[in-house]
Formats: structure tokens, sequence, C-alpha cells
């Protein structure tokens, strides 16, 4: 079950504390206490659906293992609160998580509490808590090296003396209440020229001078590898986010001992480059590996194969694009049916069609999402791809029939063929050039469109191309790109073929 | 019911089998149209396309409907066949009033060939001709009959039959046109300018053939056409038309020795002028 797009591969889940649970409604919930109450065996270890959480759950179940303890990994299971849930309702035995976010989301306060205030404080849920494993992944502000190093800066307070430098941050830390302006109040930063860009384009920008600073998470990989330093919070602005382990009190003696080895071992640099290894190769095992080889060397790329992961991309491609063209087929064609008698309800019918088509595909997917029965899913994909697929099926239908010449459509009714048998032996066949290429440009609409699919966490040749769009990696954007081109190709060329088939000689020749 | 004739060419005045007393039919033959227009008029837009209009069509005869382009004769043309409905007045075939309820029976009545043939072009020519009775769930033996007849009847090579409409010649096309029409023995006869877009020589001798057949199937024939040579040809009775209305109606000769008005003799006069000068 894939609920989200991953918008970026490091971070703790920010927006969850604003968004509740990630938009998982209860039932859902339920149902994953129901399938994962079954399993109490193994220790279970969960983690949050991001990439720093994925490699720290890897580590802690090598941890246990490596102690000779069976253990599995729930990877990903989503927010804060669903893993807190699924730890309290005893799906899980352990997951790890932010100090910050213990205090601002699980115990709801704004104080800043200590390490103890919430040991205590868990306590009562029957809740233990490691000591910090080493890193805090907070918010930070972050520069090129060499520009830092040149102009001597060392804290953020030093960026008061610099109103020249251009500043770019996520649309996220903008608008957030311990974002840029109660930043900005705290440090009475002059700043005026500050933009706001996308996290993975805002390294990029970094790196080639369009901006100065930029936000960024403090284990962010991009710090190691475009060579940037973290300004410190020298006013501790930012509440802090030490790694922690949460676990059942109720966990088995040896366990503890066995996860508590972990306190104090990951320190903020090795965690970037275990989670870059872990976007390198995009497999959390062999980030997590790293950790147990003492943080040397690389490794080889191993998991899922690309010609294993093309072959599920194209096929949920295939799926989307093709179930939205079934149902466009099946709705469409009778609504072109009716346009093409005109008056209000075919101009009505026209009319909407062409509207639903000038809503930007990214535009109509969010405005889908918010609906009950969508929502993060691949129905919400299937049905706004089905959108788009009607226009054309509709628009095609209609001027096939109309475009029959009046004196076949009177000669047809001449004949005293009931008008069911005029539509489906005579007109339906004389229009079913135009029909099916009505349905052929929906079908490479579709193929395109289903590309974005993935925004909404629903798969197919958009995935690459969007973890490549996020990563800002050409090579991975174009395995999702190069064999969706194909993929229309070959639908076009498929058509042609059905053309053959479906288009009477007589119309042929 | 004329189930019996649905399938019969040679066709003994069919009035008469229906009727008990042989007199009174010959009487009846004698005074009742098979297609009886009782003050039909039409209009488009804001233009009378039809003014008042009263018609009878004999049985067995070929009724010619003549006049310049707009003068009515295809307006009247489509009310009887029901593509159009009159704003006022009635339509009868054979006593029965045209309704929208009825329309569709009475269409399988009539048989209806367009200058262009309006044969469907996904179909082919034998499909063409067999679409309604197919649709009518007649047998297999019964079509195949009825087809090897119209074969032979419009001097159709029945190899052609598998070709669609775009494989055949103009003429080939109005030939099957014509077997279209006549499949299900169709009491009236709706051609409307069926050799219009045809060569001069292939329209000589289709024009030739079509009377043939008329003669041999007594066909009740409603012909529309704006050439006087050939309404003179195949006309028992030609209906003159001009500007909406039925200007004068009789034989040629009527028309040529008593013309009606001023109209009617320049009408006559100038396609004569053509045809023979």
């Amino acid at each position: 079950m894939k609920l989200l797009p991953r918008p970026r591969l490091v971070g703790r889940d920010r927006r969850a504390r604003r968004r509740g649970p990630n938009g998982l409604s209860l039932p859902s919930i339920i149902l994953f206490v129901a399938v994962f109450s079954a399993n109490a065996q193994p220790i279970v270890i969960g983690s949050k659906k991001f990439t720093e959480s994925y490699v720290l759950g890897e580590i802690a179940k090598r941890t246990l293992n490596d102690a000779g303890i069976s253990a599995e990994h729930r990877q990903g299971m989503g927010g804060t609160i669903i893993l807190w849930q699924a730890l309290r309702g005893r799906q899980i035995d352990a997951y790890p998580e932010y100090t910050g976010t213990i205090g601002q989301e699980i115990l709801k306060t704004d104080r800043k509490l200590s390490l103890n205030e919430i040991r205590e404080a868990l306590t009562k849920f029957g809740v233990g808590m490691t000591e910090p494993l080493g890193f805090n992944n907070t918010y930070a502000l972050v520069m090129r090296r060499s520009e830092a190093q040149r102009l001597g800066l060392h804290t953020i307070s030093d960026l008061r003396n610099h109103p020249e430098l251009k500043i770019g941050l996520t649309h996220e830390f903008l608008d957030r209440q311990d974002g840029w302006q109660p930043l900005r109040t705290r440090y009475t930063l002059p700043q005026q020229n500050v933009i706001g860009i996308d996290h993975a384009l805002g390294y990029a920008a970094l790196k080639n001078g369009s901006i100065d600073v930029k936000d960024a998470y403090s284990t962010d990989a991009k710090i190691a590898e475009y060579d940037l330093v973290t300004l410190e919070d020298d006013l501790q602005f930012f509440p802090r986010y030490e790694a922690v382990v949460l676990y059942r009190l109720s966990l088995p003696a040896l366990a503890l001992t066995a996860l508590r080895k972990l306190e104090g071992t990951l320190d903020e640099t090795r965690m970037i480059r275990l989670n870059a290894e872990a976007e390198r190769t995009r497999n959390y095992e062999i980030a997590a590996n790293l950790y147990f080889q003492g943080g040397t060397g690389s490794t080889t790329v191993a998991g899922e194969s690309f010609w294993h992961k093309l072959r599920r991309w194209t096929l949920r491609h295939l799926e989307l694009a093709g179930s939205s063209l079934l149902l466009a087929v099946i709705v469409g064609i009778p609504l072109g049916i009716i346009a093409s008698r005109g008056g209000p309800s075919g101009q009505a019918i026209l009319g909407f069609a062409s509207v639903v088509q000038t809503i930007p595909s990214l535009a109509l997917l969010a405005l889908l999402v918010p609906l009950p029965f969508f929502g993060i899913s691949v129905r919400t994909a299937i049905a706004a791809l089905f959108l788009y697929g009607l226009l054309p099926i509709v628009r095609n239908t209609a001027s096939g029939l109309q475009d029959i010449s009046r004196a076949l459509r009177e000669s047809a009714i001449a004949l005293g063929l009931s008008p069911m048998a005029r539509l489906w032996k005579i007109n339906m066949p004389m229009a079913s050039r135009s029909i099916l290429a009505g349905i052929k440009t929906s079908a490479v609409i579709n193929i395109g469109t289903a590309t974005l699919a993935a925004l909404i966490g629903a798969g197919g040749l958009g995935e690459p191309i969007l973890s490549g769009l996020n990563l800002n990696d050409h090579v991975t954007i174009l395995q999702g790109a190069i064999p969706a081109a194909l993929l229309a190709l070959l639908v076009q060329w498929g058509f042609d073929l059905l053309d053959r088939v479906l288009i009477p000689k007589g119309l042929r020749l | 019911m004329r189930v019996c004739l649905v399938f019969s060419i040679s066709r003994v005045v069919p009035t008469c089998r229906d009727d008990p007393g042989r007199g009174q039919c010959l009487r009846l033959q004698e005074m009742s149209a098979l297609v009886q227009l009782v003050d039909v008029s039409k209009r488009y837009a804001n233009a009378a396309a039809l003014h008042s209009t009263n018609l009878a069509i004999e049985r067995g005869k070929t009724t010619v409907l003549i006049g310049p382009s707009g003068c009515g004769k295809s307006t009247l043309l489509r009310l009887i066949i029901g593509l159009i409905t009159p704003d006022s007045g009635t339509i009868a075939l054979e006593g029965s009033q045209i309704t929208p309820a009825n329309v569709g029976a009475l269409r399988r009545r009539i048989g209806y060939v367009i200058q262009e043939g309006g044969l469907f072009p996904h179909l082919t020519a034998r499909a063409n001709i067999l679409l309604m009775a197919r649709h009518l769930g007649k047998s297999h033996e019964e079509m195949r009959t009825r087809l090897l007849e119209l074969c032979e009847l419009t001097r159709f090579s029945g190899n052609l039959l598998s070709r669609y409409p775009i494989e055949l010649s103009g003429g080939q096309r109005q030939r099957v046109s014509l077997m279209r029409a006549l499949m299900l023995a169709p009491e009236l006869l709706l051609l409307d300018e069926p050799l219009g877009a045809l060569d001069p020589l292939v329209r000589a001798s289709l024009q030739k053939e079509l009377k043939e057949i008329f003669a041999r199937l007594r066909q009740t024939t409603l012909f529309v056409t704006h050439d006087l040579a050939e309404a003179a040809y195949f006309g028992d009775e030609i209906v003159l038309m001009n500007e909406g209305r039925i200007v004068q109606q009789g034989s040629l000769v009527d028309l040529r020795e008593k013309p009606a008005n001023d109209f009617v003799s320049e009408f006559i006069n100038s396609q004569r002028a053509l045809a023979f000068t």
C-alpha cells in the first residue's frame, strides 16, 4: 500500500504535524490493526515513510538479528500518529522517532521538554525511549562552503551583516509557524531577496549560485554531496529533533539491550552518508549494512533489478491508462451519440468535456483528492485519466455521426429501419473511423498523463520520473520517460492495426 | 395482408387479389389512387416549399414530377416517404393516412432510390440489398431466390454482389440501389432523379431498362426529374410543378397542345430547343 508520494526522500514527516495522520482514514488504521495484530512472535520494528526512518528501522532490525533475536521491519507504515497508535496497540514493538516530534505531536506541548520529562510522560503509555542515537535532524540553513568561508559566516546571526545574500526557501518553510517569519524576527535578518523554491531544485540553485542560502534538514544527503555547510543555530531557534528509538516497555530485556547499543552511534555526518547511500542505491538494506561495516566503503546495487522495476511500472501504467480508457469508451460513446443530435443537451455534453480538458492535470488530481470516494489512491488517478480521455471520444463520436451525409441518413430512414437498427447497422459503422481515431487520441493522451499518477502514489512510469525530479537525477527521469514514450508509440501502432479489424472494409477502399 | 406478394415480381394488379368482387375491383382501380395527397402544404423556415396541393398517384402507372430546381418536386417526394411531415393536409397510402405511428411500416411498402444511390459504403452490394430483409428476419432461401430474380431483372452480374459501392461504377450502383428498393416488392417506387448523375450513354441504356422493368412489374412509380425528354419517355402522367405548386397535370401532348399558362409553354419549348437542336 503506497499512500503518499515522497516529495523528498530525507527529512522527518513534518507535514504530518499539520495534516493529521497523512490523509489516512480511520478504517484503514483499523485495517492496519487487524492485519498486524496476528503477528506477535518476532520483534516488529516500524518505520515512517521517508528514507531516514527506513534506514533506522533497517539498522534496528539488523541489530536485533545480530543479537540472535528474531525481528522484522514493517517499512514506511505512514506518519507519526499511525506509528504511535501501532506501538500503543502492540502491532509494533519499536520504531525510530525524534524528540521534537514526540513533544509536539504525541505529548502535544509547546514547551521544550527535557529527555527525562519526555521519558516520564511516555511511561504512562507503557512506552520507553532510548537515549539519543547521536544526531539531531532539524531544520537548518545551509550555504556553499566556499561562500561561507569567503564571507566568514558560521552562525545564522552572521547573516545580519550580509543583506545582499539571496535566500531560497521551500514553500513549506516559508509558511510554517516555526519557519521563516519567526526565524527572521528572532535573528532580525535584513535579507529582502527571498524566493520560494522546491526542495530538490533549491539544491541545484544553491549549487549553481542562483541562491546563496536555503533551508535544509540537517541530515540531508545533499549537504555532503554539494559540499555545503550548516549555519549554527546560535540562538537555539529550531527545536531539537534528536533521533531516538521508542519501544514498548514490555519489550524483552535482551531485545532492549540490543537496541540500546545504537545509542550515540550515529552523528550527523554518518547519518548523512547513510541517507546518501540509501538514495543512491535506493536500497535501505545496503545503507543499513554500511552502518555495520563501520561506515566505510561503498556497496553494489542489489535488490529489485531495473528490469523488474520497469516491468512493475509498465504493468501499473498500462493498468491505469487501460482501465481509464475502457471507462472513457463505455461512457464517451453514448455521450457522443447524444451530443451528435445537437440541442441543449448535446451542447452541454461537449461543453463539459471541453472544460474538463482545459483543467491542468495537476489541478484535476488536486481537486479529486479531497473528495470522499477518492483520496490518495489508484482510483483517483483512474478517475482523472477517465475524465481526460472523455473529450476526444465524445467529440469524435459526435462529429463522426454528424458527418454522415443527409442522403445516407435519409436512405436508412426511407428503408424503414428502426432508430436502433439505423444507429448500430448504419451510422455507427460509418462513423467508426472517426470514433476509433478519438479512442486512439485518448489512449495516447492517457499514456502520457498517467505519468502524473505517481504524484498521488498510484505508481506507473511516473514513479521514476518523479523520484528523478526530486533527486534532480536525469537518468532516473529517463528510466520512466523513455518507456512512457515507447508505450505511447506502441499504443498508436496497436490502434492502427485495430483500425484494419474494426473499420469496415468498404470504408477503407 | 400482401405477404404473399412480397417476393413476386409478376404482380397482377395487386388490389384485385384482395378484393372479393371482381367487378367492384375494376371500378375501384379506375377510381382510387394508390397515393392520395389532400391539401398538403409545407413551409421551410419562412419560405413555402409546397403550397396547398392535391395529387393522386395512379396504380400501375409511372407518374413523373417535373419542374425547375426548387419547384417543390423533391419536397413532395420526401413528404410521401415521411422524411418530412406536412404542415397541413393528409397523405394516404392505399387509404391509410401516414402518421408518425405507422410511417415505419408504410416505408417498407415504398421503395426509394436517390440520385447518388444512397448505398451504404460500409456494406457490400449484397448486404445493401438484403439489409431490410435481414432486419425483418426473412429466411436465407427466400432472400437468395429474390436476389437472383432481381439480378436478372436489373441485368446485374451476380459476382459483383460482394463488391463495395466504391468498387462499382455509377450505373452499377444505381442498379444495386434499384434492387434494394425493390427487394421487398414495394407497392410504390419513388425515384428522385435516379439517373441524374450518370453519363449520357449509361443513362440512355438504363432509361430503356428501367422502363421495361416498370412495365414488367406493373410497378406504380413516382419519378422525379428535371429533364423533359426523360419525363416524356417514362411518364404515363406528367405533373409539372413551379414555385411550390402543380401548374399542369396530364400527358406530354396535353401539356404541349393545351398549356395551362405561359410557364408551361416556356418550360416545354426551352427544353425541346435544348434537346432537338
